[in-house]
């Protein structure tokens, strides 16, 4: 079971970006493919198969990775892409490896003194994700085995890098952050005023100099009539829960579900989404009447939020 | 043979000595697949089988079943529930096509914790 979760601190875009790029390139078996290996592989998996026997022996097609092994010496042909993926996601928290997939295709055998050589490329990254395991992200590699030039086996491979659970993730830094702490608002040019009112306590709506059609939320231009002029109504606070939703799952550090997401109809006619507050989850609805308030969610953030019952 | 047909189940043991021979027979020296300590600082309670091993024994189990003559084309698998020391992991096999010599067959391994793998294998049988 795993489920997306929102990129607070734009990691994703920064991983997936490595998509397409090369995880391996010219890479070489560090044993030519031989009976020793074989025959230990065998021993170990309690494999009888003839086939992997005698003087005709063939390996078997499950082997294939193994011969890509860099073993305990390590990998040497590792791209630099591929360790910079690994890197970024190290530095993020998500410094433990768990192999969820594995997918392959064996084209022709592969025989006591083949060489092999193999090239891989990342296929994708996924966004995060939390699993049983604890939250990270999944990398899926597909690399292609060579003999003598010819394609002996494709081999797509499928790892999750995690941080594991209960123990949460650095920043994309790698600095230390408190775990509790809500996603940061993105304050631009067009909002700035939003969140200037919010500091004073004031929920402003933005209103169209030229139509005097009120917008929520903050947008440079009227929808109505096109105009870039504007400017602000503060809100009276009133307002009634236009529709909502209980958030379930997935979890997110800074927020404890289930708890409602409403969407709510401010008294002046604008919509705006937050969170209703001051009832259980499952006794909100419809209709109800809220009245705004203001939310010091840590020392650095203040939200505007909607307390139930609100007319006072 | 038909689609639907059942293979008989194979039942391992998982020793930490399979656990340990298949990671080495791999090349796969991560700790966690022999250093009990190290797997649980990582936050498993003990050590745990690597892929490479359970896509060994799933082409085992397969191979097994379909004799000398068989010959395996693609195996697809994907890991669930780890399998540490002391479970037993049980395989079971459906054949879901069968296409002159080349039969696909849809294959679960169960242990204690819940699936371990799922997967599909493509064999060619004796020619």
């Amino acid at each position: 079971m795993s489920g997306t979760e929102p990129t607070a601190d734009g990691l994703y875009e920064l991983l997936a970006a490595y998509e397409g790029r090369p995880a391996a390139t010219g890479g070489t078996g560090k044993d030519p493919v031989n009976l020793p290996m074989i025959r230990h592989w065998c021993e170990a998996m309690g494999d009888t198969h003839p086939a992997y026997r005698g003087p005709d022996a063939i390996a078997p097609p499950t082997m294939l990775q193994a011969w890509t092994m860099g073993g305990l010496s390590g990998h040497t042909d590792r791209s630099g892409a591929y360790e910079e993926l690994s890197a970024l996601l190290d530095g993020a928290g998500y410094t433990s490896v768990v192999a969820t997939d594995c997918e392959q295709e064996y084209l022709r055998p592969l025989r006591p003194g083949d060489e092999i050589t193999f090239d891989a490329v990342i296929e994708s990254v996924s966004p995060r994700k939390t699993t049983k395991l604890g939250t990270g992200h999944f990398v899926t590699t597909r690399m292609d085995v060579r003999t003598g030039g010819t394609l002996a086996g494709t081999h797509r491979f499928r790892i999750l890098k995690y941080a594991p659970a209960g123990r949460p993730p650095a920043t994309g830094t790698g600095a230390e952050r408190p775990p509790a702490r809500r996603p940061r608002p993105v304050v631009n040019r067009d909002n700035a005023g939003f969140w200037e009112g919010v500091a004073a306590h004031r929920l402003l709506i933005q209103r169209c100099g030229d139509c005097a059609a009120l917008r929520f939320p903050w947008l440079p231009g009227c929808a109505d009539c096109g105009s870039g002029e504007w400017d602000t109504v503060e809100a009276s606070g009133a307002g009634t829960v236009f529709s909502y939703v209980v958030m379930h799952h997935p979890s997110f550090p800074a927020f404890d579900p289930p708890y409602a997401v409403g969407l709510i109809e401010l008294a002046e006619g604008v919509r705006m989404i937050s969170n209703v507050v001051g009832v259980p989850y499952d006794k909100v609805r419809i209709g109800m009447p809220v009245r705004l308030e203001f939310l010091r969610a840590d020392e650095e953030l203040e939200l505007p939020v909607f307390r139930a019952g609100g007319e006072d | 043979m038909r689609p639907g047909d059942e293979l008989p189940p194979l039942r391992i043991p998982i020793t930490r000595t399979l656990i340990v021979a298949g990671a080495v027979a791999s090349r796969d020296y991560q700790d966690v697949h022999h250093d009990a300590e190290l797997a649980r600082e990582k936050g498993s309670p003990d050590i745990f089988m690597n892929i490479l091993t359970t896509n060994g024994l799933v082409g085992r189990y397969i191979t097994d079943h379909f004799g000398p003559e068989s010959v395996l084309r693609k195996v697809a698998i994907r890991l669930g529930a780890p399998n540490h020391p002391g479970d037993t992991m049980v395989l079971t096999g459906t054949v879901t096509e069968v296409d002159g010599n080349t039969v696909d067959v849809r294959v679960v391994g169960a242990n204690g914790l819940g699936h371990h793998v799922t997967g599909t294998v493509t064999v060619e049988v004796g020619r």
